[in-house]
């Protein structure tokens, strides 16, 4: 590997957009190819990559639309390439249909979702709209998608190699759930990785092309007979739930002696420690935690916590989406309180600190019951 | 300490870059910030504007409620944005091109000619250094050396203009002294 390729030291202090600092650590992790069509608020993804993946020897291709550009990662992927696409919302329903191919033909690859305000065409203004979308799988068909959920520049910057190394672990598409503010923004951030030499990377016992001297392999997704799809259904499900036993994520802060634990990723994550702090200051005990993994969603902890706290707040840019996954991980065992900003607005830290002092407040709340505390 | 900013302009006046600039500044003296774009739909000529925030501390959300500072570069960002100022926050605005006078009382005024000192020292795209020095001499946020040594790596292969550029800032903060 040339050294001259390798922009960033281990470690060095850089300032960046999120959307930039994934681009670059997807470069770092060892992607060579990425195909997409652009949208807000995800631009710069594309935009960095179109002279960073020729500084590196990889290939940019700006498609013709993003069903065309998902189906080039389908080849890239096929043939063993660490394959990258990005979208916002609109694009990735687009993308949609070869993801559900993608993951049916159990190949890795990475993708990223900066969401924006939806439904429809919505608007360009950060929001937390494809939560379902996301960790739903989001096509047709019995599948699973790994999300991770970054909340910083640095995350940002860190999870493609995580992703990447992850995704070929499981033979499994995994996807960035980030949203406009987390890619606009920028803030200093350092990789904690070295440069992956993609030379290094082992070559897959799966992959197709270059297939002289050995057996032709096929990656297909069409299976005629019931009987071997229904094997390859179940053959996926026991994957997943591999997946859902040996990789959760998240992260927990002041839940120690929290009276309330807010649940909440990304973006809302990060503003509600702002309420948590200013909390705190006030003698209000707020705890947080923050899946890190989307799917698998850490429930085991947020029963526990709930358990412990008997109420939980999840805090959302929607109307109420993560709360259901929240809801089944509380089964019935404390209260669950749910406050969301749809529409591209940004809940203040004062703001969640006020809903969730009026969750503390209340009695006789019926265990495991949405309570909705927007003035709708 | 923790500084919130509002930079406004018309797209074209660097408010944007001029952010980084000072985010950038705040990263050299191990400071924490966030820079936070208006993004989409904005193009030259059009509304643009950055919310910086330095502090000490942790920055949980990079979103300004009310501001510490607004530096406002033309009118309809002063009109915008002299209501998001904290009580006995400061705005600094660009009196070049800004004929009416601020309205709220229970603020803190700096009137600068940007424009005028900028062509001064032989480029008007340099206002938006001329601002960026009146606000570190005012707001201690970054120190001006931070500033000045960020500038070659922020303004990327425009070396022809970094005296330029330095000598707006000088020139800014000779307006608070």
């Amino acid at each position: 590997m040339n050294p001259d390729i390798i922009k960033y030291k281990t470690g060095e202090k850089i300032l960046l957009k999120g959307n930039e600092a994934f681009a670059e650590g997807t470069v770092r992790a060892g992607c060579r190819f990425f195909s997409g069509y652009p949208i807000t608020p995800q631009n710069e993804i594309p935009e960095y990559l179109s002279w960073r993946l020729f500084e590196v020897g990889g290939t940019f291709i700006q498609a013709e639309s993003e069903v065309s550009a998902i189906n080039m990662i389908y080849g890239a992927a096929a043939c063993g390439a660490r394959a990258l696409t990005s979208s916002s919302g609109p694009g990735i329903s687009l993308k949609q249909e070869g993801i559900s191919y993608i993951a049916a033909a159990e190949l890795p690859f990475l993708y990223a979702n900066v969401m924006r305000g939806g439904p429809g065409l919505g608007n360009i203004a950060p929001c937390q709209s494809d939560y379902f979308q996301a960790t739903r799988g989001g096509g047709h068909g019995d599948y699973r998608i790994i999300v991770l959920a970054p909340d910083s520049a640095y995350e940002m910057g860190n999870f493609p190699k995580l992703a990447y190394d992850t995704a070929e672990k499981y033979r499994n598409p995994c996807m960035i759930l980030a949203d406009g503010l987390i890619g606009q923004m920028m803030e200093p951030l350092e990789f904690n990785f070295d440069f992956v030499d993609v030379e290094k990377i082992p070559t897959k016992d799966y992959v197709v092309g270059n297939c002289k001297g050995r057996e032709m392999r096929v990656i297909n997704t069409l299976h005629m007979s019931t009987d071997i799809l229904e094997k390859h259904n179940w053959d996926l499900y026991r994957k997943y739930e591999k997946i859902k036993s040996e990789f959760t994520l998240f992260e927990e802060k002041y839940t120690d002696d929290a009276d309330i634990v807010i649940v909440a990723y990304g973006t809302a994550a990060r503003i509600s420690m702002a309420a948590i702090m200013k909390g705190r200051e006030q003698g209000i005990k707020i705890g947080l935690l923050r899946p890190i993994t989307l799917w698998p969603f850490p429930e085991k902890i947020i029963s526990q916590l709930a358990q412990k706290t008997g109420k939980v707040l999840a805090v959302e840019m929607n109307t109420g989406q993560l709360v259901e996954d929240v809801q089944m991980a509380v089964n019935g065992k404390a209260e669950v309180y749910f406050y969301g900003r749809p529409g591209g607005n940004i809940p203040t830290g004062d703001e969640i600190l006020g809903v969730a002092k009026e969750a503390l407040k209340m009695k006789n709340v019926e265990p495991g019951r949405i309570n909705v505390l927007n003035k709708i | 300490m923790k500084q919130e900013i509002i930079l406004a302009g018309f797209g074209g006046q660097g408010v944007i870059k001029a952010g980084v600039l000072l985010a950038y500044a705040a990263m050299k003296e191990n400071k924490r910030c966030t820079h936070f774009p208006s993004y989409g739909a904005e193009m030259r000529g059009g509304t643009a504007n950055c919310s910086v925030i330095i502090s000490d501390s942790l920055i949980s959300s990079p979103v300004i409620g009310e501001a510490d500072t607004v530096i406002a570069m033309n009118e309809p960002s002063l009109i915008k944005f002299e209501p998001r100022l904290k009580k006995g926050g400061l705005l600094i605005y660009n009196s070049s091109i800004i004929a009416s006078k601020p309205k709220r009382s229970d603020i803190e005024l700096l009137a600068v000619p940007a424009n005028e000192i900028a062509e001064s020292v032989g480029s008007a795209k340099s206002a938006n250094m001329v601002v960026v020095g009146a606000y570190i001499a005012k707001i201690k946020a970054v120190s001006p050396e931070s500033v000045k040594s960020s500038i070659p790596i922020v303004f990327p292969g425009k070396e022809a203009f970094l005296t330029i550029n330095i000598n707006a800032i000088d020139k800014g903060m000779a307006v608070v002294k």
